[in-house]
Protein backbone atom coordinates (compact mmCIF):
# COMPACT_ATOMS: atom_id res chain seq x y z
CA UNK A 1 0.00 0.00 0.00
CA UNK A 2 2.99 2.42 0.93
CA UNK A 3 4.80 1.58 -2.13
CA UNK A 4 1.31 2.29 -4.53
CA UNK A 5 1.52 5.85 -2.52
CA UNK A 6 4.74 6.94 -3.23
CA UNK A 7 4.38 6.04 -6.97
CA UNK A 8 1.10 7.76 -6.83
CA UNK A 9 2.40 10.77 -5.81
CA UNK A 10 5.83 10.87 -8.33
CA UNK A 11 3.54 9.96 -11.31
CA UNK A 12 1.45 13.10 -9.91
CA UNK A 13 5.06 15.41 -9.56
CA UNK A 14 5.85 14.20 -12.84
CA UNK A 15 2.50 14.93 -14.77
CA UNK A 16 3.37 18.60 -13.19
CA UNK A 17 6.18 18.80 -14.22
CA UNK A 18 5.28 18.03 -17.63
CA UNK A 19 2.59 20.80 -17.19
CA UNK A 20 5.43 23.15 -16.31
CA UNK A 21 7.53 21.84 -19.50
CA UNK A 22 4.75 24.21 -21.65
CA UNK A 23 6.19 27.06 -20.14
CA UNK A 24 9.79 26.33 -21.34
CA UNK A 25 8.89 25.44 -24.43
CA UNK A 26 6.50 28.28 -25.62
CA UNK A 27 7.31 30.60 -23.24
CA UNK A 28 7.33 34.51 -24.65
CA UNK A 29 10.97 35.37 -23.56
CA UNK A 30 13.75 33.67 -22.42
CA UNK A 31 13.31 34.70 -18.41
CA UNK A 32 10.20 32.43 -18.48
CA UNK A 33 12.09 29.64 -19.41
CA UNK A 34 14.60 30.30 -16.68
CA UNK A 35 11.66 29.68 -14.36
CA UNK A 36 10.05 26.61 -15.81
CA UNK A 37 13.37 25.20 -15.70
CA UNK A 38 13.58 26.17 -12.02
CA UNK A 39 10.18 24.99 -10.90
CA UNK A 40 11.09 21.62 -12.68
CA UNK A 41 13.97 21.44 -11.02
CA UNK A 42 12.44 21.91 -7.86
CA UNK A 43 9.81 19.33 -8.44
CA UNK A 44 12.49 16.79 -9.11
CA UNK A 45 13.79 16.91 -6.14
CA UNK A 46 11.11 15.36 -4.38
CA UNK A 47 10.39 12.64 -6.84
CA UNK A 48 14.13 11.38 -6.65
CA UNK A 49 13.81 11.18 -2.85
CA UNK A 50 10.17 9.41 -3.23
CA UNK A 51 11.96 7.01 -6.07
CA UNK A 52 14.43 6.63 -3.11
CA UNK A 53 11.79 4.63 -0.98
CA UNK A 54 10.67 3.05 -3.72
CA UNK A 55 14.14 1.34 -4.80
CA UNK A 56 14.58 1.36 -0.56
CA UNK A 57 17.57 2.91 -0.80
CA UNK A 58 16.93 6.12 0.35
CA UNK A 59 20.12 7.27 2.02
CA UNK A 60 21.57 7.10 -1.08
CA UNK A 61 19.19 9.09 -3.39
CA UNK A 62 19.13 11.65 -0.81
CA UNK A 63 22.20 12.23 -1.16
CA UNK A 64 21.62 12.61 -4.99
CA UNK A 65 18.75 14.83 -3.85
CA UNK A 66 21.07 17.14 -2.09
CA UNK A 67 23.65 17.49 -4.58
CA UNK A 68 20.86 18.07 -6.90
CA UNK A 69 19.54 21.00 -4.98
CA UNK A 70 22.60 22.72 -5.12
CA UNK A 71 23.44 22.31 -8.84
CA UNK A 72 19.56 23.59 -9.03
CA UNK A 73 20.22 26.52 -7.06
CA UNK A 74 23.37 27.39 -8.62
CA UNK A 75 22.21 27.43 -12.18
CA UNK A 76 19.18 29.59 -11.27
CA UNK A 77 21.56 32.12 -9.89
CA UNK A 78 23.95 31.76 -12.85
CA UNK A 79 21.50 32.16 -15.63
CA UNK A 80 19.60 35.03 -13.46
CA UNK A 81 22.81 37.33 -13.31
CA UNK A 82 23.77 36.37 -16.75
CA UNK A 83 20.50 37.89 -18.26
CA UNK A 84 20.34 40.73 -16.28
CA UNK A 85 23.80 41.83 -17.87
CA UNK A 86 23.04 40.69 -21.22
CA UNK A 87 19.41 42.04 -21.78
CA UNK A 88 16.11 39.67 -22.21
CA UNK A 89 14.28 40.17 -24.99
CA UNK A 90 10.45 40.29 -25.28
CA UNK A 91 8.60 39.82 -28.44
CA UNK A 92 4.84 40.55 -27.91
CA UNK A 93 2.61 40.80 -24.64
CA UNK A 94 1.81 37.46 -24.09
CA UNK A 95 1.43 33.71 -26.08
CA UNK B 1 2.90 4.67 6.64
CA UNK B 2 1.15 7.20 9.37
CA UNK B 3 -2.03 9.69 8.86
CA UNK B 4 0.60 13.04 9.23
CA UNK B 5 2.92 11.77 6.36
CA UNK B 6 0.40 11.05 4.38
CA UNK B 7 -1.75 14.11 5.13
CA UNK B 8 1.59 16.22 4.50
CA UNK B 9 2.72 14.20 1.02
CA UNK B 10 -0.93 14.33 -0.46
CA UNK B 11 -1.19 18.40 0.52
CA UNK B 12 2.19 19.14 -1.01
CA UNK B 13 1.42 16.99 -4.67
CA UNK B 14 -1.44 19.36 -4.55
CA UNK B 15 0.72 22.56 -4.25
CA UNK B 16 3.19 21.52 -6.33
CA UNK B 17 0.59 21.15 -8.91
CA UNK B 18 -1.41 24.21 -8.10
CA UNK B 19 2.12 25.61 -9.04
CA UNK B 20 1.94 24.56 -12.20
CA UNK B 21 -1.31 24.78 -13.29
CA UNK B 22 -0.65 28.86 -12.71
CA UNK B 23 2.96 28.98 -14.50
CA UNK B 24 1.00 27.86 -17.30
CA UNK B 25 -2.22 29.72 -16.89
CA UNK B 26 -1.28 33.47 -15.82
CA UNK B 27 -1.22 35.62 -18.53
CA UNK B 28 2.11 37.58 -17.07
CA UNK B 29 5.74 36.71 -16.28
CA UNK B 30 5.59 38.67 -12.76
CA UNK B 31 1.95 36.37 -11.86
CA UNK B 32 4.00 33.39 -13.27
CA UNK B 33 6.58 33.83 -11.01
CA UNK B 34 4.25 34.47 -8.55
CA UNK B 35 2.40 30.80 -8.53
CA UNK B 36 6.05 29.30 -9.11
CA UNK B 37 7.98 30.57 -6.45
CA UNK B 38 5.42 30.22 -3.30
CA UNK B 39 3.75 27.70 -4.54
CA UNK B 40 6.95 25.10 -5.71
CA UNK B 41 8.61 26.01 -2.27
CA UNK B 42 5.71 25.51 0.41
CA UNK B 43 5.27 21.88 -2.08
CA UNK B 44 8.56 20.52 -1.57
CA UNK B 45 8.85 21.31 1.59
CA UNK B 46 5.61 19.91 2.61
CA UNK B 47 6.48 16.60 0.68
CA UNK B 48 10.09 16.62 2.77
CA UNK B 49 8.65 16.69 6.10
CA UNK B 50 5.99 14.23 5.13
CA UNK B 51 8.61 11.34 4.11
CA UNK B 52 10.87 12.58 7.40
CA UNK B 53 7.16 11.80 9.24
CA UNK B 54 7.23 8.81 7.77
CA UNK B 55 10.78 7.58 8.09
CA UNK B 56 10.76 8.31 12.28
CA UNK B 57 14.11 9.21 13.73
CA UNK B 58 17.29 8.87 12.60
CA UNK B 59 19.70 10.17 9.59
CA UNK B 60 18.09 10.07 6.82
CA UNK B 61 14.80 11.92 8.08
CA UNK B 62 17.85 14.35 9.70
CA UNK B 63 19.02 14.77 6.02
CA UNK B 64 15.09 15.58 5.08
CA UNK B 65 14.87 18.36 7.02
CA UNK B 66 18.09 19.37 6.30
CA UNK B 67 17.36 19.51 2.65
CA UNK B 68 13.67 21.27 3.31
CA UNK B 69 15.80 23.82 5.40
CA UNK B 70 17.99 24.57 2.62
CA UNK B 71 15.15 24.86 -0.31
CA UNK B 72 13.23 27.00 2.00
CA UNK B 73 16.73 29.22 2.10
CA UNK B 74 17.69 28.96 -1.15
CA UNK B 75 14.23 28.77 -3.81
CA UNK B 76 13.05 32.66 -2.27
CA UNK B 77 16.64 33.81 -3.10
CA UNK B 78 16.88 32.07 -6.88
CA UNK B 79 13.15 33.43 -7.54
CA UNK B 80 14.51 36.95 -6.28
CA UNK B 81 17.31 36.91 -8.79
CA UNK B 82 15.23 35.95 -11.43
CA UNK B 83 12.18 38.57 -11.03
CA UNK B 84 15.11 41.39 -10.34
CA UNK B 85 16.66 40.34 -13.73
CA UNK B 86 13.42 40.86 -15.48
CA UNK B 87 12.56 44.12 -13.73
CA UNK B 88 15.89 45.58 -14.40
CA UNK B 89 15.45 44.52 -18.18
CA UNK B 90 11.97 46.35 -18.12
CA UNK B 91 9.76 43.08 -18.67
CA UNK B 92 6.27 44.84 -19.07
CA UNK B 93 3.52 44.33 -16.50
CA UNK B 94 0.19 43.30 -17.61
CA UNK B 95 -2.64 45.24 -18.07
CA UNK B 96 -6.13 44.23 -18.42
CA UNK B 97 -6.78 45.66 -22.14
CA UNK B 98 -4.06 42.85 -23.03
CA UNK B 99 -4.90 39.73 -24.13
CA UNK B 100 -4.42 36.41 -22.22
Amino acid sequence: MTDTFFLSASLMILFAALLSLYRVVVGPSIIDRIIGVNVIGTKTIAVIVLTGYLFERVEFFIDIAFLYALINFIGALVLAKYFEQKGVEHTGPTP
Amino acid sequence: MNLVAEFLICSGVFFLFMGAVGLIRFPDFYTRMHAAGKCDTLGSLLVLTGLACHEGLGLASAKLLVIAVFIFFTSPTATHAIARAAHKNRVPFWSPGDRG
